[in-house]
């Protein structure tokens, strides 16, 4: 039986790596994508606990199915910011986009 | 009983609201007839009220006619105080509503010929109904908080009829003026209603009446009336006397009378409704109204009113002497005989031991028979003055003359007003100025005898006045485009109508005076409330009378013919009296100098350069200090997402940090 804190520290890996590539990552594709992984790390969360701690249950199994699907969305949504950046600027990576200030 | 007389106040308000909510969308005729129906059931529906009120109800078992409230609500209830609204009927608010709805008929109809094609006609009809329904709210108030509302309404339709022509910048001016000045005088007046309801702890106009409700219960509780004597001494008088302050103001008392005459702005027939005939008298209703006050606890107060009418009433009629634009000489006219119904309040003082006598009496029912028959004779003057200007299309005297060949009917009805100013028996200002001058000399000779002279000043301008606009040589340049012609039937008829008024209560009074008739004014109104009969002092009647006729006579030999080489020698013997006479005696001079070089230079200038550079300049400092700050800490709104996001990863780092610890 594979234990809870092996779980945990996967999907603390996961968030931290998301976290690190969302701070340094200069394209804002690779920063959607390090977005994807803190969520994957939350969603593997929820389905741990639940299987771990409440067996009988099903609550957490169904958050990380809606955080899947609002997940998706959100990447759609994502992608569409994108292309209309790059249509204004011909360009997608983060650096350029500093419009939104004072 | 009298649940009808809502009606009086709601029928002028409602054409108010229709007029001027959708005046804009009816044609001038119909506009006109709905405020003119409005006013005449106005006018039946209160002669019905004073039928049943002298008549059918008569006196009560004192023989006196009771104060009835067939209507009384309570608006604001503050404690043991409450302002109070509603209906209160006793002689003189009956007098004032008959007064104030046939003169407002009368001008209702003649706006129609006068205001003819007139643009804002309908907000014009609009206007009237405001001011006659506040107008008729005031003379019914039932306590003097209520009548301090609708005088501020009075004021406000008053400013609106004054500055009717506002693409004119001396209407505009003039309506500021009026409103400013009236104003002014009102602040006293509030003054002295918080004094009195403070120390009273009651807004009731009298402390001696109890008012009876329609179903019997009594309207005001009485005040503790030792609680109002100890507040009396000092007390009273002082809120009695800024009360008529007030009064003063909006009666056009000297020095608060600049504003009349420059209200002759306005359309004439509103100058004869509100500037002549009713709101011009609210401050001499006010009196007469707290009249039980002002004798039960502050008598020593009253020669303020006397001798301020005293000097009014000198004052205005030797302007008149003077001034050439006709509307102007009525004004002070108007002025002159206001002070004279002040003065008969003021002298009014009671006799031994509080006692109302005859002295008393003579002095509050000439006041009031003398408001009553002036509102008459002076509208039909105002009236008559408006068919001339009609006419002539100016109010210069010198545009006038030898009139009385095209405008027969004005001329007639000018001449019977005329004789009933001047003091000509038979006609009514006769009777009326006559108890005045009586009651004067009962007070002290010296006033007598200087109301005799103003008369007989009244006499002279009026004349001068008469003969000026129709007879002496006649403008033959001005009339050569456009011959002067008669005025239509609506423009003759309230002039018709009023001085056959004027004449008839002149007969009636007159013999009545003479043979002792009863059922004249001293009937109904009295200050006691008990049946009057008047009796002339024939003595004090044959001179005001000779003294009447003699200064017309001298008016006639001097004005009536073609030329006035009398005037003319007069005005160049004395040219500086007539300067100033002319001028007003320079009184708006003396009020520029007071306002602009004493009141603005020194005392508002500092207060403004306070507020300009104090006052906004810390919230200047404010508004520049925030400004400041931002811009020194506005680098950290870099538009850096990455970098945004390290902060907030550091500041879930420090949060954590915390709860951890």
């Amino acid at each position: 039986m594979i234990q809870l804190n092996y779980m945990l520290i996967i999907s603390a890996v996961m968030m931290f790596a998301g976290i690190f590539g969302f701070l340094t990552r200069r394209s804002t594709l690779a920063i959607l994508l390090s977005i994807e992984l803190m969520l994957n790390a939350t969603d593997l969360n929820f389905a741990v606990f639940n299987r771990m701690l409440y067996p009988g249950g099903h609550e957490g199994y169904f958050f990380a199915l809606f955080s899947i699907a609002i997940t998706a969305a959100e990447s759609a949504i994502a992608i569409a910011i994108m292309i209309n950046v790059y249509r204004q600027l011909k360009d997608i990576s983060v650096g350029k986009l500093e419009k939104m200030k004072f | 009983m009298f649940t009808y007389t809502i009606l009086i106040l709601l029928l002028p308000f409602l054409s108010f609201l229709l007029l001027g909510l959708f005046g804009n969308k009816l044609s001038h005729k119909l506009a006109g007839a709905i405020g003119t129906t409005s006013l005449g059931a106005v006018f039946l529906l209160s002669c019905y009220t004073a039928y049943e009120y002298f008549f059918a109800v008569g006196r009560g078992a004192e023989g006196v006619y009771e104060a009835l409230v067939p209507y009384n609500i309570t608006w604001l209830p503050l404690g043991t105080l409450h302002f109070d609204m509603g209906v209160l009927l006793d002689p003189i608010s009956v007098m004032m509503l008959i007064v104030i709805s046939t003169v407002s008929f009368m001008v209702h109809i003649y706006s129609f010929g006068y205001m003819h094609g007139e643009r804002g006609f309908q907000r014009y009809y609009a206007f009237l109904s405001l001011f006659t329904m506040s107008m008729l709210g005031l003379v019914v108030a039932t306590n003097i908080f209520q009548m301090y509302l609708f005088w501020e309404l009075v004021g406000v339709s008053s400013y609106l009829l004054i500055g009717f022509y506002y693409t004119q910048k001396a209407a505009i001016a003039a309506s500021k003026k009026a409103f400013i000045v009236t104003r002014f005088a009102d602040m006293f007046f509030l003054v002295g209603i918080l004094i009195f309801g403070y120390y009273t702890g009651s807004f009731s106009f009298s402390f001696v009446n109890e008012l009876k409700l329609a179903d019997g219960a009594t309207a005001f509780v009485p005040v503790d009336a030792a609680r109002a004597v100890a507040a009396g001494g000092f007390l009273l008088p002082t809120a009695l006397t800024l009360m008529f302050i007030g009064g003063a103001g909006k009666s056009a008392m000297f020095p608060l009378h600049i504003w009349l005459p420059d209200a002759m702005e306005g359309p004439t027939p509103v100058s004869a409704l509100i500037h002549a005939a009713t709101m011009v008298v609210a401050g001499v209703y006010q009196v007469a109204r707290l009249f039980p006050m002002w004798i039960e606890y502050a008598p020593n107060a009253m020669p303020i009113i006397v001798w301020v009418g005293v000097i009014t009433a000198f004052y205005a009629a030797a302007v008149a002497c003077a001034q050439s634009d006709i509307k102007r000489v009525l004004a002070f006219s108007t002025i002159s005989q206001i002070a004279f119904m002040m003065v008969a309040l003021g002298v009014s003082l009671p006799g031994h031991e509080g006692v109302l006598d005859n002295h008393t009496q003579l002095g509050f029912l000439a006041g009031n028979f003398h408001l009553f028959t002036h509102a008459m004779f002076k509208a039909c003057l105002f009236l008559g003055a408006g068919c001339i200007i009609h006419a002539v299309h100016s109010n210069e005297m010198s545009e006038m003359g030898g009139l009385r060949k095209y405008m027969p009917i004005t001329n007639a009805t000018f001449l019977i007003s005329c004789f009933a100013i001047a003091g000509i028996p038979f006609f009514s200002g006769f009777s009326s100025k006559d108890e005045i001058i009586t009651a004067c000399m009962n007070y002290s000779p010296v006033v007598g005898w200087i109301m005799t002279g103003i008369a007989a000043m009244t006499a002279f301008y009026m004349f001068r006045l008469y003969y000026g606009i129709f007879w002496g040589t006649e403008n033959k340049e001005a009339h050569e485009h456009h011959t002067p012609h008669e005025a239509p039937w609506t423009m003759t008829f309230p002039l018709i109508f009023l001085s056959a008024i004027t004449l008839g209560v002149g007969i009636y009074s007159t013999l009545g005076g003479f043979l002792g008739w009863g059922g004249s004014f001293g009937s109904f109104v009295s200050a006691s409330g008990q049946d009057y009969t008047i009796h002339f002092d024939v003595t004090v009647a044959s001179i005001s009378t000779i003294v009447a006729i003699l200064s017309i006579c001298l008016a006639t030999y001097i004005y009536k013919g073609e030329k006035q080489p009398v005037a003319d020698k007069l005005q160049s013997a004395m040219p500086r009296l007539h300067q100033w006479a002319y001028k007003r005696f320079y009184m708006d001079e003396v009020y520029q100098f007071v306002t602009h070089r004493i009141i603005f230079a020194h005392i508002s200038k500092p207060i403004a350069w306070f507020d300009r550079h104090v006052i906004d300049g810390f919230f200047n400092f404010l508004a520049w200090g925030t400004h400041a700050l931002s811009f020194q800490i506005r680098g950290f709104q870099s538009g850096a997402i990455q970098r945004y996001a390290f902060v907030f990863f550091l500041g879930v780092l420090a949060l954590l940090l915390i709860m951890i610890l």
